[in-house]
């Protein structure tokens, strides 16, 4: 995986001495709360419902051995000893002192790491796929573009203050594991003749107007994407809403003027930015792809003894196929029944900061459905890796399953809820504890959010739960058909609200109708496709 | 009621106005009537408190109990996590909270 250079060493140890001295002003009172609340933000340090938040980027969701466990101790020792894990592939910490971040952010960036643009109205950490550089589907590495574009837009002076946040994935495979349509922009790499290069897709999101990213260009040249993507934000720079913030993220823009008249600004910006000679040479992006070659691969191919049946259904749910023969791709749950998604303690990331240096080449990656993921295990290697996970209650066999829910902290930590999400997780998680019954529905992709912000991604659950306040009462709307994957589409709102209990009952009813009608190898929401909303209404409202 | 609450500048931690000074404990909370504004002005003036803002509250044999359910959740801690709250011994203690 990348390391850092002298130079981005430089530039993050000046930012935690700037936001020393910026902490230090502010506790003296020589900046008020309105001064300061923009620089702090600028840090990733929000002020919550309890207190502040700190939200650490995790590029593209990877990171080694030593980072988790600096993770952990910052846990430990500046929080309340655990972590959440977060829908952008980042990590959270709900309790942190203002008068300890400087110490707290000096640490993180003794490991290469830090929290600038996880806030504020820049672009953020850019997001991929959890198994690149392991996918036995993809075309190539998508890591090296992710780690490109991230140190192109890191402190990018002309897109530090853009009309709104701005969110970019990569991804290299046709599966979609990165929700990659419903970002400001997605990039997919593919090969035309041979040629790599990028299907470039802007305008998609979620929160209170959810769009799917139309394709703005269906082949980019690899060497033009960088400037690509740069005329892309310039469009959207000049002319993105600053007079309304509920209109002022790119996928309004490319709504209103239509992505035919997008197109065509941002190609006659893209000849413009083509002069300025922004794109990297060869030799840079061949250094930067070096730290991102395959581990030296040994192991022989075994299949692990399956005799131990609970063994066997985490292999069979959890081990995903690798493009390297002899390996696997685990994924670590953080949805045990009855838990709270995402979060972990100190020492379980501990437990899987040694897994990743005994077993995983020293990488671990963040996934978007905030699980963890071992990109690089040898098969024979498996049972060992699930006993410990298993001793540490990390070994939940439910991934893609009903349990495996997203769900945003909620009414419990943000002061943006309306209600919370966690106790409606865990409620449907504990309804459907039975491993049996989970897997007999098959994937089944529940996502939860407490607001139209959309943090939990309901618009994209083939379940989404949407926690609204309603005079001044928990109230949980439904939609159904969402997807952020391939076939990615927005669920659809299927009718009144139900209280904390009835949200349960009500997705209960729906599985029901689902095994009912469902033909052959069917998931969910391709029955719901196939026969409508009409039979789940009828049986969730009578 | 009117009750003020915020944050406490330094380390976050949620706050009343007791009258006189700044308390994590909901049930000391004043009621401020009419004064509200002027007080927090002050307060936050003087980084006693930071973020603060004026609340509907309704008195009871227990102490002032905020009428939204946000500032409810904000003055025990998470539902969810028990042992994080402020009486993390006292399991009854969040029944008013929902």
């Amino acid at each position: 995986m990348y390391k850092y250079d002298n130079f981005d060493q430089a530039i993050v140890d000046a930012r935690v001495e700037e936001f020393r001295d910026q902490v230090k002003r502010r506790l003296a009172g020589e900046m008020t709360e309105d001064q300061f609340k923009p620089l702090r933000l600028m840090n990733g340090l929000y002020l919550q419902l309890h207190a502040y938040m700190l939200r650490v980027a995790v590029p593209y969701g990877t990171l080694d051995s030593r980072q988790m466990h600096v993770l952990a101790h910052i846990a430990r020792k500046y929080d309340r000893g655990y972590g959440h894990f977060t829908t952008r592939q980042n990590i959270q910490y709900n309790w942190i002192k203002l008068e300890e971040c400087p110490d707290l952010l000096a640490e993180l960036a003794a490991v290469e790491m830090h929290a600038i643009q996880t806030s504020g109205n820049c672009i953020r950490n850019i997001s991929s796929d959890q198994y690149a550089g392991a996918a036995a589907d993809e075309i190539a590495d998508p890591r090296p573009w992710a780690e490109l574009l991230r140190q192109w837009s890191t402190f990018h002076p002309e897109f530090s203050y853009l009309p709104r946040k701005f969110k970019i994935a990569v991804i290299a495979s046709p599966e979609d594991r990165a929700a990659m349509r419903l970002h400001d922009i997605g990039i997919e790499l593919v090969k035309q003749d041979g040629v790599l290069g990028g299907r470039v897709f802007v305008g998609g999101g979620m929160g209170r107007t959810p769009m799917i990213a139309p394709e703005i260009n269906p082949f980019v040249r690899a060497e033009d994407l960088l400037s690509y993507v740069e005329a892309c934000l310039r469009v959207y720079n000049r002319y993105g809403r600053r007079d309304n913030i509920y209109k002022a993220r790119i996928k309004i823009l490319v709504h209103e003027i239509g992505a035919d008249e997008y197109r065509r600004q941002v190609a006659e910006e893209f000849a413009h930015v083509k002069t300025l000679g922004i794109d990297p040479p060869l030799a840079e992006f061949d250094r930067i792809s070096a730290f991102f070659a395959p581990p030296a691969f040994d192991a022989a191919d075994v299949e692990p003894d399956r005799s131990d049946p609970d063994f066997a259904v985490w292999l069979d749910q959890n081990v995903k196929p690798h493009k390297q023969t002899g390996y696997a791709i685990v994924n670590i749950s953080l949805k045990p029944i009855g838990g709270i998604p995402g979060d972990a303690s100190a020492d379980q990331i501990d437990v899987m900061a040694e897994l990743a240096k005994q077993y995983s080449f020293d990488e671990l990656r963040v996934t978007h459905a905030q699980n963890i993921v071992l990109p690089y295990v040898a098969k024979r290697d498996l049972y060992a890796v699930w006993a410990a996970l298993r001793q540490a209650e990390l070994a939940d066999a439910n991934l893609d399953l009903i349990s495996d829910i997203i769900a945003c902290p909620g009414l419990d930590y943000c002061s943006l809820a309306n209600a919370r999400s966690i106790p409606v997780a865990q409620k449907i998680a504990t309804r459907f504890a039975d491993m049996d019954r989970q897997r007999d529905l098959g994937e089944l992709k529940l996502k939860i959010s407490g607001c139209i912000n959309a943090c939990g991604h309901h618009h994209a659950g083939h379940i989404g739960i949407l926690g609204v306040d309603r005079k001044g009462v928990e109230n949980y709307q439904l939609t159904f058909g969402g997807s952020g994957a391939e076939d990615v589409s927005i669920g659809k709102i299927i009718g009144p609200g139900f209280d904390e209990d009835g949200v349960v009952d009500a997705v209960e009813k729906a599985t029901e109708v689902y095994k009912s009608l469902r033909e052959g190898d069917e998931r969910f929401i391709d029955t719901y496709r196939r026969v409508g909303l009409d039979p789940f209404k009828e049986a969730i409202y009578g | 009621m009117k009750i003020l609450t915020g944050n406490d500048l330094g380390s976050g931690a949620v706050t009343w106005w007791t009258g006189e000074g700044w308390s994590i404990h909901v049930e000391d909370a004043a009621d401020v009537g009419e004064h509200g504004e002027a007080i927090l002005q002050a307060e936050e003036g003087a980084r006693r408190v930071n973020a603060p803002y004026i609340i509907d509250a309704v008195a009871t044999p227990e102490g002032p109990r905020p009428a939204h359910i946000k500032d409810r959740v904000r003055a025990l801690g998470p539902t969810v996590r028990p042992d994080l709250t402020l009486k993390p011994a006292d399991p009854a203690a969040g029944e008013w909270v929902i």
